[in-house]
């Protein structure tokens, strides 16, 4: 492996091996994500009322509850993924390194948040 | 290491006819984006101030609602702003489905195709409000 050329220092080294797994991951995320945000939706419909007391009910049910972290889940991890891309595609050197940092810490901490609040809810029935 | 210094391009995004597949494909990115920074934003809002009780509930509320508990402009802007923008990635989303396993290639049903999105996301954002506003009131 030379040290010359860009194309030389990667030449024969093959592909980065982690392409698959991310295009895979996006599409297995796309499929649940279709159905537990048509669950979302629909449940949404379906509530009576959209005061705290109703919302709470609901999201202290198992079904409810169990569903909403399955969906923060495939949903954070598919739009991770998703500006992960958009971040590749627009910014290079060192901002893309950046980018993708902050992606991370902004994924990881709106999904600790958003499973928190949900596993309150389901423990404390929305009690203070 | 400057590993990013000016490369000759080919003409390649100027000269091309603006098409259907070209407008969502840019839209299904700028839907995506959209729905990952607001979309999550106001998920996560709703979630931390539903689970910190019932001031924090409301004042989250009162937001996108008029003291009748009707939505104002904001509620209705994020409200049908975010359905829209979700079905139009939803419906694009199915579109890509089948072009993984390699099928709607051909011309004239991936035009046919890309337009369709954009008329069930309108269709199924109606449905949605309609049912909504008009059957539950």
């Amino acid at each position: 492996m030379g040290t010359g050329t860009e194309i030389g220092r990667v030449r024969g080294l093959g592909s980065a091996k982690a392409g698959a797994h991310h295009w895979w991951i996006q599409r297995l995320t796309a499929g649940s994500n279709l159905l537990l945000m048509l669950w979302f939706l629909f449940s949404l419909l379906r509530l009576p009322h959209y005061d705290h007391a109703t919302i709470v009910a609901w999201l202290s049910t198992p079904f409810a509850a169990v569903a909403m972290i399955l969906l923060v889940l495939s949903v954070f991890w598919h739009f991770r993924l998703g500006l992960q891309v958009v971040i590749e595609d627009y910014q290079h050197d060192e901002s893309r390194v950046v980018a993708i940092i902050l992606l991370n810490f902004y994924t990881f901490a709106m999904a600790g948040f958003a499973i928190f609040a949900i596993l309150k809810i389901a423990f404390t029935g929305g009690a203070v | 290491m400057s590993s990013n210094r000016p490369r000759p391009l080919s003409p390649h995004l100027t000269i091309w006819r603006w098409g259907p597949g070209m407008a969502v494909s840019i839209m299904h990115r700028a839907a995506g984006v959209g729905m990952a920074t607001v979309g999550a934003i106001l998920l996560v809002w709703w979630l931390v101030a539903a689970a910190s009780g019932e001031a924090a509930y409301d004042s989250f509320v009162d937001i996108f609602t008029y003291k009748n508990g009707s939505l104002n402009i904001l509620g209705y802007l994020f409200g049908i702003g975010l359905t829209a923008t979700f079905f139009q990635h939803m419906g694009n989303g199915i579109r890509h489905f089948f072009m993984d396993i390699g099928a709607n290639y051909e011309l004239k049903g991936n035009k046919l195709s890309a337009q369709a999105t954009w008329v069930f996301a309108v269709v199924a954002t109606i449905l949605y409000w309609g049912y909504l506003l008009g059957v539950k009131g």
